[in-house]
């Protein structure tokens, strides 16, 4: 479960999709140390348009506790069109309709609430477009 | 000259119908569909609240303006369900879309004309001068409590507008404000659900307070129903308005286009403002809104709006809210509406 400061520090990549380009070329959300292929260590700041499809997916049935009142939802890997893979829930759909392949777009929702009392958290999920 | 120059609105895609609630309590939906004129409303999904909608309202409207979202020095959130009952949720929307943190940001509460009351504040800012946009927005995730008449019509959307002296697409040309201590529906502090005074919602309250404001309005721009080709009030079901309307001399063809409550419900402080955005989607150069909110406890506010030629290079750069409305849907049927507002009981 995240804490406050952690969820805060994590707010431009959540929020805003500020990802990274690697001088390699490789775009990585959220952020990392190193690109992804070990080969290079500088990068610029891009933020992602938020454009992207469906690499995979699966239905989740039985989750963690935070995310219990969500069930069954949908997780997938997208891949941006400026290359970035990340894993989202996508909503707002029937499962019948997702899609090895099929166009989302990445929006803002809650994620999930730290209990009844604790914070809420924030950031993107994906739809069909 | 200030005004709108930038507006978007959002409506969640699940759907309840009026028939599905009046099955579950065993309700005339006849008589129900006659007396509210209400067919279905709009349900949040599970991850929507006001902050959710705001912020999806809000990317619409930045989109229309064409602005760089950090020249906004003001934004208000006006809503009965901010998330939080202490933390803001403006804070939250300046972040996501890349606002401040050189702003003023404040969540407004005024029933439902907080959103109306965000819009005033914002389009003050403008007109004295403190800054050069401003954004006021109205949006809700209503309640209303099981079996009450009020789950009929309380609804989820919201609508942003931003203000500002260059490239407007709707000048304001006149403002007014009405408003008196009226008991006719309240929330207190740790309650879930709001209470109302029945029929004392009407003539006392939503009345009142609409054609008291919208006569002065009139009076003090020296127009007549006639002159505008669209006006839109709170919409707490389909009579009030229409009936309010029809009271200051507007025609059901002026009425029509910002008629939301029909299909979406009453979004609260996002009623009027939503209707609003409806009817900035198909405005032409030059016609006039006229526009009166409601927020019980009570008070109106009350716009009149007249659109530039820049209106129509703007229209279809974000989607129009009647395409939402009609757009993709998903119906719940009572039991999941029931979860999806959290109207069960669950572990924590």
């Amino acid at each position: 479960m995240a804490i406050s400061p952690r969820y805060t520090r994590e707010i431009p990549h959540r929020y805003r999709l500020e990802a990274q380009q690697f001088e390699c070329g490789a775009v990585t959300l959220p952020n990392r140390y190193i690109c992804p292929d070990n080969c290079c260590k500088k990068s610029k700041k891009i933020t992602l348009k938020g454009k992207g499809k469906i690499l995979t997916y699966t239905i989740i049935y039985i989750a963690s506790d935070q995310y219990t009142r969500a069930t069954p939802f949908a997780v997938a890997v997208i891949e941006t069109e400026e290359g970035a893979r990340l894993t989202a829930q996508v909503v707002d759909c029937n499962f019948d309709d997702l899609k090895i392949g099929a166009k989302v777009e990445l929006i803002f929702r809650k994620i999930m609430e730290e209990g009844a009392s604790g914070i809420i958290n924030y950031g993107y999920k994906a739809i069909l477009v | 000259m200030v005004g709108i120059v930038g507006y978007g609105a959002y409506v969640p895609a699940f759907r309840i119908k009026a028939s599905t609630i009046a099955d579950q309590w065993g309700d005339d939906i006849v008589a129900i569909e006659r007396g509210l004129l209400m067919k279905e409303k709009t349900v949040p999904g599970k991850d929507e609240d006001t902050i959710t909608i705001s912020v999806a309202a809000a990317k619409n409207a930045v989109k229309r303006a064409g602005i760089d979202p950090q020249k906004i020095g003001a934004v208000y959130i006006g809503s009965e369900s901010h998330p939080y009952a202490v933390k803001p949720s403006g804070t939250v929307l300046v972040d996501a879309l890349g606002i401040g943190p050189n702003v003023h940001v404040a969540d407004f509460e005024f029933a439902c004309k907080a959103g109306s009351e965000a819009m005033f504040v914002a389009y003050s800012h403008v007109k004295s001068g403190n800054m050069d946009y401003a954004m006021g927005i109205g949006s809700d995730t209503s309640q209303g409590a099981p079996g009450d008449a009020l789950e009929y019509s309380a609804s989820a959307g919201g609508a942003a507008f931003i203000f500002g002296k260059d490239n407007v697409i709707a000048e304001v040309l006149h403002t007014y404000s009405y408003t008196s201590d009226t008991a006719d529906f309240w929330r207190r502090e740790y309650q879930h659900y709001p209470r109302h005074g029945g029929r004392f919602t009407g003539e006392p309250a939503y009345f009142k307070h609409i054609l008291g404001c919208g006569k002065t309005l009139l009076e003090k721009s020296k127009m007549k129903a006639s002159d505008f080709a669209y006006a839109v009030f709170h919409m707490p079901n389909g009579k009030f308005p229409l009936k309010a309307g029809e009271i200051l001399g507007f025609k059901k063809e002026q009425m029509e286009q910002g008629w939301l409550v029909n299909i979406m419900g009453n979004t609260y402080s996002g009623s009027s403002p939503t209707g609003l955005t409806a009817i900035l989607d198909v405005i032409k150069p030059g016609e006039k809104v006229f526009m009166v909110s409601f927020g019980s406890g009570a008070g109106s506010d009350g716009f009149i709006f007249k659109a530039t030629p820049r209106i129509t290079q703007v229209q279809n750069k974000a989607p129009k809210t009647r395409d939402m409305l009609n757009g993709k849907k998903i119906y719940l049927d009572y039991g999941k509406y029931a979860a999806f507002r959290r109207k069960i009981k669950f572990l924590e």
